[in-house]
């Protein structure tokens, strides 16, 4: 058994004088649910694609399962890209298992496969419909029943909750979780931070093509809050001192930054001296809030 | 390879499927007559008769026949008619006098009009002059003679056999035309598949699960098969429409007592018709030029459709890709005119214009070195054009939201 299912080395990637990719490097561990986070233009797409093998890097190496990626792997990952579409005028049924087969799956087992997802989404009726008789949130689902179809080992969703209602977006993100939970590795690529950071055990950070972080999401976190408090007092006097550098967050809440070799405890009681503290705490950041300090910091 | 075939079949059935292509099986053959016949039948049926007004100062005797009807009018109606060309009967005035002919109208008059008025002006003329020489009627009579050319080939061996140039130029047209609209027809298919998997954004899906190659290459075959499939099913038709005249033809010989002739008589006429037209050679030389032309063109229309993102903007790209297709159509009347010419050659020698010239040549005799070397640049050319297809294409098909310039469609060959 290995750690890893998916490792990206040193990837580049150029469009002529564009960079792409500039030494991307990610590694993904079995059975994790992993975000690829960074702004639009960031790279993710292209470090998805060359993942999915349709584009291939000018260097640098992928391993998935600690082979060298090759065209057999295509049967092991499912990938939903962020342009996705279906063939309008095609049946619905027709076309999933259309799409099933070219992921190599057998014409029987695609069907059994089909009917089971059709059930458990609740839409076996849909079968013959045309897709353009289905709205856009209807054919996301179809979307997401031929990503994972084959039983692929590792799941690719890029901005997989564009284009939901909030309603069948919960129906999918269950889903997914359903699928971590039976062992497979899921990769989301998001700009929209916020939409899945609670349920991610692995993040990595990409910015004008380069990841600049990457690991565990609560060690990051720590590591961006090691000395970072929050604290509140009745009052919004809290003056200068050597021991910390406060920002204020809102009315009377501070931000703090300990010094070097300063505790909580030390700070706590300074304040503690001139004021009533109404609460104090470690903290939380989003995801967002990390990532903007990372930038600043790269 | 499994792929591909998936992707072949796919593209076949949803094709075959559509409303539109059952009707285009029905339509096409009665299409490709009309296109054919309807020409010949407003040719024929639009001439009507024209009256010419004839003021006439010498003894001119000029012969009314199925297009022109001579009138002779006196002297004294010339002005009245100049005066009110229009309201006058007269299609043009022609006046006689002394050595000069002149010929008036209130409209541009049709070259035939002049030369067969020209030619009986002429001829009445040298038959005058004969006459002041001495030489009676009789004798003028008697020297003129009407003949019927008739062609023949030589082979190699020296036999030879009737030919009717009519029915070779009939071919040449047909081939080539058939030609020409299957690579546009089938070619644009094409193009409007590869931009239908672009903006309905399938092909990101498409392309992780098989190489832009295989998607571009299942597309072509499938369209290819697609073509074929109309093509046969023309092919019966036509045959089951001619059996059928055939059977009402026969109905209409059998009340005649006196004809003995009662078996295939359609088919002993074609037999006839096309003797010296080697029609196994020119089936199975449609076919390749079919599918070597298309595979060569429609790689380009699917470069094309890569592009863009909508249909609509497909025009600066398509223009350098049809623009061989359109001259070659053009081309086929003077090459029909003459089939072994150094231009005839040369467009049945360049990859871009040998599917249709080498169609239009072919009843007419080629010979076989010039057919091998033709098809050997096509297949090579076809390579080459897919090659670089592939390439273009599998770069656009994953650009959304812009029309790609031709300058950017050069970088891609690189990436």
């Amino acid at each position: 058994m290995t750690k890893y299912l998916l490792k990206v080395k040193n990837v580049v990637k150029n469009y002529g004088d564009y960079i792409a990719l500039e030494n991307a490097n990610i590694s993904v561990p079995k059975g994790s649910i992993y975000a690829l986070l960074g702004p639009n233009g960031a790279g993710k797409t292209t470090l998805m694609r060359i993942i999915n093998q349709i584009t291939g890097p000018d260097s640098g190496s992928v391993f998935f399962n600690n082979e060298r990626l090759n065209k057999s792997h295509i049967f092991s990952i499912g990938y939903m890209p962020e342009e996705r579409g279906l063939y309008k005028k095609m049946k619905v049924g027709e076309q999933a298992l259309y799409l099933a087969q070219l992921k190599g799956m057998k014409y029987d087992n695609a069907i059994k496969n089909l009917k089971f997802w059709f059930k458990k989404l609740n839409i076996s009726n849909w079968w013959d419909k045309k897709v353009e008789e289905l709205s856009k949130g209807m054919a996301q689902k179809i979307q997401f029943i031929v990503t994972v179809v084959h039983d692929p080992e590792l799941l690719i969703f890029d901005e997989p909750f564009s284009g939901f209602d909030p309603i069948n977006a919960a129906v999918i993100r269950k889903e997914i979780m359903n699928l971590s939970k039976k062992g497979k590795t899921i990769i989301f690529s998001t700009h929209r931070m916020e939409s899945v950071e609670e349920i991610c055990d692995y993040v990595a950070l990409i910015n004008k093509s380069k990841t600049i972080l990457e690991g565990p999401i609560k060690e990051i976190k720590n590591e961006y809050t090691k000395n970072t408090y929050l604290v509140e007092l009745d009052n919004s006097n809290l003056e200068k001192n050597k021991l910390f550098e406060f920002a204020i967050k809102n009315n009377n809440c501070f931000q703090l930054s300990l010094n070097d070799g300063i505790s909580s405890r030390d700070a706590l009681d300074f304040i503690n001296k001139k004021h009533n503290i109404l609460s104090f705490k470690k903290e939380n950041p989003t995801m967002e809030e990390v990532f903007i300090k990372a930038v600043k910091n790269a | 390879m499994r792929k591909i075939w998936l992707v072949i079949k796919r593209e076949y059935l949803v094709r075959v499927r559509k409303k539109s292509f059952i009707i285009m099986t029905f339509l096409g053959p009665i299409l490709l007559a009309s296109i054919l016949i309807l020409p010949i039948y407003l040719a024929n049926n639009s001439q009507d008769i024209r009256n010419i007004a004839v003021a006439n100062q010498k003894d001119f005797n000029l012969k009314d026949n199925e297009l022109l009807n001579f009138v002779n009018i006196p002297q004294h109606e010339i002005n009245n008619i100049k005066t009110n060309f229009k309201d006058s009967p007269y299609y043009a005035l022609l006046i006689i006098q002394d050595d000069t002919y002149s010929l008036y109208s209130n409209q541009q008059v049709t070259l035939n009009v002049i030369n067969e008025i020209k030619r009986q002006i002429e001829y009445t003329l040298k038959f005058n002059n004969l006459k002041k020489l001495g030489i009676d009627d009789q004798t003028l009579k008697s020297a003129e003679q009407n003949i019927n050319l008739k062609t023949k080939i030589i082979n190699e061996k020296g036999e030879s056999t009737n030919t009717h140039s009519e029915v070779s130029t009939g071919l040449g047209f047909l081939g080539g035309i058939l030609i020409y609209m299957f690579i546009f027809m089938y070619g644009t298919m094409v193009m409007r598949g590869v931009i239908e998997e672009k903006t309905s954004r399938i092909v990101e899906v498409m392309i992780s699960s098989l190489r832009p190659f295989q998607l571009m290459m299942g597309k072509i075959i499938g369209v290819a098969l697609v073509g074929l499939t109309q093509f046969l099913l023309w092919v019966m038709f036509t045959v089951a429409l001619s059996a059928l005249a055939e059977m009402v033809l026969l109905n209409d010989v059998l009340l005649e007592p006196s004809s003995t002739e009662s078996q295939s008589l359609i088919i002993a006429q074609i037999k006839s018709l096309t003797s010296g037209i080697n029609l196994i050679q020119i089936f199975i030389l449609f076919l390749f030029y079919f599918i070597a032309g298309y595979l060569m063109y429609s790689s380009l229309f699917a470069a094309v459709g890569s592009a863009v993102d909508a249909e609509a903007d497909t025009q600066q790209f398509i223009l350098p890709v049809t623009l061989p297709l359109i001259l070659s159509f053009i081309l086929i009347q003077p090459i029909i005119d003459n089939p072994d010419g150094s231009l005839a050659f040369w467009m049945s020698i360049i990859p871009f214009t040998s599917p249709i010239i080498m169609m239009v040549r072919l009843p007419f005799g080629v010979d076989s070195w010039q057919i091998i070397i033709s098809m050997t640049i096509l297949i090579s050319t076809f390579i080459m054009t897919t090659w670089l297809a592939s390439k273009i294409y599998r770069t656009g098909i994953l650009m959304y939201g812009k029309k790609a310039s031709f300058r950017e469609l050069l970088k891609w060959l690189k990436y």
